[in-house]
């Protein structure tokens, strides 16, 4: 019973990292009608900036300037790290995807990737190869529920994901640029001609879905304290594959798929040999896809006016 | 014209040579080659092989030579740059057999270089000794070839004689990256060496994930709940701070053991106060040594200005070696051949030889059975000399 407890909780913080990353993929595609694939690069660029900013701030806070405490840093360098990797998100819309808007879909896509691979090796030239150690901001204070461990953390990394999913999902739902947004999903031609602003759109769905990678990376950070150049390679695919599970361009299937991965991943590790954890947990996914291509809450191409 | 400068040439290379030859007769002199990356991918390595046999060759020069079978001889050493790699340290292994005509080779230091250089020495049938490669295919098959350092499959064994005499520990819990060869062999060799002393079953976990995985929640939960007495992971610095953090998470706090491969300073960097008190196996330890060990460490030191690697420690080992070999092959004949085969010879059997980086006796395979040095990290982060473990 306690392994068990132990692997949900084990579960919930990996999972939250997918949907997190998940999300961006969503919001994007919702928008555009394509997948970003320099979307796993971001979120590596946003735990580098929040790599810096923490620093920076601790800098501040060792030379005495301002004084602050654990959690305020961690919401300052958090809020600051979006700011910046939103930005960033937007100058990859701006300069790689806005002036192929009229082209194949597959130079789009093509891009992406593109632009991911410079920012690995943008990095790796700038920074080296080095190995960063993400700031502990927040002392790791360790407690036991039942037979389970669970950290100070965790529980912030679990906590901040579903709040941040929900904001996202109610700004859909809710909000005119929501609504915008949505309705640029169902038509981007006849949508504009009635006056919504599309790079607008599309610069606010790279903003959020960057400013949600930059979240990740930072909480990536604490939980797993070793930056590196590549990081965002392995996750930012798995995470497109949850936004594939979702069912593209849904931001609640996003954020369920990617729980729904972390459990797949984790349970399987902890009952099959660890050796054959991707293969089992993949093909769990290639069947779920096989009986549900259009994932978890997408609907067939042939519903929209646009395909 | 040109025949004229030809000739010229050809009267002056004589010349030159026969004022060589006229020097060596009346000073008997053993030349010595040295193959080392001094440039290309690893040029620290080659300085600390360079460092080392200059060193080394200051005692000599100071003891007014060599002597062998009662006989005096003036050391030369024949350094030869392998840039690096492959094709180089071939031509270089080639060049000091073919041209320098040297007694014995020492270097080259990476498997990359030492394994094909390797190849030259036994075809030409000249002794090589390689102080710090641990690929076994070096020495394989290859009876005019030598080491100076352990193979990689030797440090399995080892950690479990520690862990069973240090802690008395009955079960053993395994992380390791099955993408990836060393740690993957060395998991396996651990596994069977603590199946050898405790019998089967008694690596309760065995459990492995792949290269640039970040999340090892789900394999720990798991050895946590076998009742693993501790865990043996044979990683480098980029997974073994995450492990390490990651095991603390989930309760652990019973002991992580590693291997060679934690021995970077980038590990205590990354991990910070969650290596401290952690033990690995290594071939050589600067902080806590004691007595020669020490004294190579501080003369090195003073002379050149920063702490010596184990690359240094290795080839300062591999030329005492050499020089036991060459003195007890003595007297020397002065025929090459003859003489590079009684050196092999004297080589292949020395026995209980005190090195700095421990106790060699060599094997017919031209690998030293030696003790490993199991480092402590200590709590400035240090990586401190706990201990010699033998096989």
């Amino acid at each position: 019973m306690g392994f068990f407890l132990q692997n949900i909780v084990n579960a919930l913080q990996w999972g939250s990292f997918y949907a997190l990353i998940a999300l961006g993929y969503s919001m994007v595609y919702s928008v555009l009608m394509l997948f970003n694939f320099a979307h796993g690069d971001i979120f590596m660029a946003g735990a580098y900036i929040g790599f810096f900013v923490a620093s920076a701030l601790l800098g501040l806070n060792a030379l005495g300037i301002v004084v602050m405490p654990g959690w305020l840093l961690f919401v300052l360098t958090v809020i600051l790290a979006m700011m910046l990797t939103s930005l960033l998100g937007m100058l990859v819309e701006r300069i790689a995807y806005r002036p192929l808007r009229g082209a194949p879909r597959a130079s789009a896509a093509l891009t992406g990737m593109m632009v991911g691979i410079i920012l690995q090796t943008g990095n790796l030239a700038l920074l080296g190869a080095k190995r960063r150690t993400f700031p502990a901001l927040i002392p790791t204070v360790t407690f036991q529920i039942g037979e389970a461990s669970v950290t100070n953390t965790r529980i912030m990394i679990v906590a901040i994901s579903v709040v941040l999913m929900l904001a996202l999902h109610f700004f859909v739902r809710k909000t005119k640029w929501g609504m915008a947004m949505r309705a640029m999903a169902y038509d981007f031609v006849v949508v504009p001609l009635m006056g919504v602003p599309i790079n607008s759109i599309a610069r606010l769905a790279f903003g959020l879905g960057s400013a949600l990678a930059a979240v990740a990376g930072i909480l990536f950070g604490i939980a797993y304290p070793v930056l590196e150049p590549y990081m965002g390679l392995l996750v930012g695919w798995k995470a497109f594959v949850a936004a594939i599970l979702g069912g593209r361009g849904s931001v609640l299937g996003a954020a369920v798929a990617g729980f729904l991965l972390g459990f797949i991943e984790i349970f399987v590790a902890a009952v099959f040999p660890s050796t054959l954890r991707d293969l089992i947990a993949y093909s769990i996914i290639l069947l779920i896809l096989t009986f549900r291509p259009h994932g978890f809450f997408g609907e067939p191409y042939s519903a929209r006016l646009r395909l | 014209m040109f025949r004229k400068l030809i000739v010229l040439l050809s009267l002056l290379a004589l010349v030159s040579a026969g004022c060589g030859q006229a020097a060596t007769t009346q000073q008997p002199t053993i030349k010595i080659g040295i193959n080392a990356e001094l440039t290309g991918d690893i040029p620290k390595v080659g300085e600390a092989t360079k460092y080392a046999a200059l060193m080394w060759l200051e005692d000599i020069n100071a003891a007014g030579g060599l002597e062998v079978g009662g006989k005096k001889y003036k050391v030369e050493l024949v350094i030869e740059d392998n840039e690096s790699k492959a094709e180089s340290a071939v031509a270089a292994n080639t060049k000091l057999i073919t041209q320098d005509e040297v007694l014995i080779i020492v270097g080259p230091q990476a498997s990359k270089q030492a394994v094909p250089a390797g190849e030259v020495a036994n075809n030409l049938q000249c002794p090589m000794i390689s102080p710090w490669s641990t690929n076994p295919r070096t020495t394989l098959n290859r009876p005019w070839v030598f080491r100076a350092c352990f193979l990689d499959p030797f440090q399995g064994p080892v950690i479990a004689n520690f862990v069973t005499q240090e802690f008395g520990f009955k079960k053993a819990g395994v992380l390791y990256d099955v993408a990836s060869d060393y740690p993957k062999g060395l998991a396996e060799y651990f596994k069977k060496a603590w199946e050898d002393l405790h019998g089967p079953g008694s690596v309760v976990a065995y459990e492995s994930f792949t290269t640039k995985d970040r999340d090892f929640s789900a394999q720990l939960a798991k050895i946590i709940a076998s009742g693993a007495e501790f865990i043996f992971t044979p990683q480098y610095y980029d997974e073994v701070p995450l492990i390490l953090k990651q095991a603390r998470e989930l309760g652990w706090t019973k002991p992580i053991v590693g291997s060679d491969s934690w021995g970077s300073a980038e590990l205590v960097n990354l991990a910070g106060e969650l290596c401290y008190g952690l033990f690995f196996s290594t071939h050589y330890a600067a902080a806590g040594a004691k007595g020669a060990t020490k004294a190579f460490i501080d003369r090195y030191n003073a002379k050149y200005g920063y702490v010596p690697d184990d690359v240094a420690a290795l080839t300062w080992d591999s030329l005492l070696l050499v020089q036991k070999a060459i003195q007890d092959a003595g007297p020397l004949t002065g025929n090459l051949k003859e003489d590079r085969k009684r050196v092999r010879d004297a080589l292949a059997s020395i026995k209980d030889f005190e090195g700095i980086t421990g106790k060699m006796t060599f094997t017919e395979d031209g690998d030293p059975i030696k003790a490993a040095v199991i480092v402590r990290i200590n709590d400035r982060g240090e990586f401190e000399f706990y201990k010699h473990v033998s096989p």
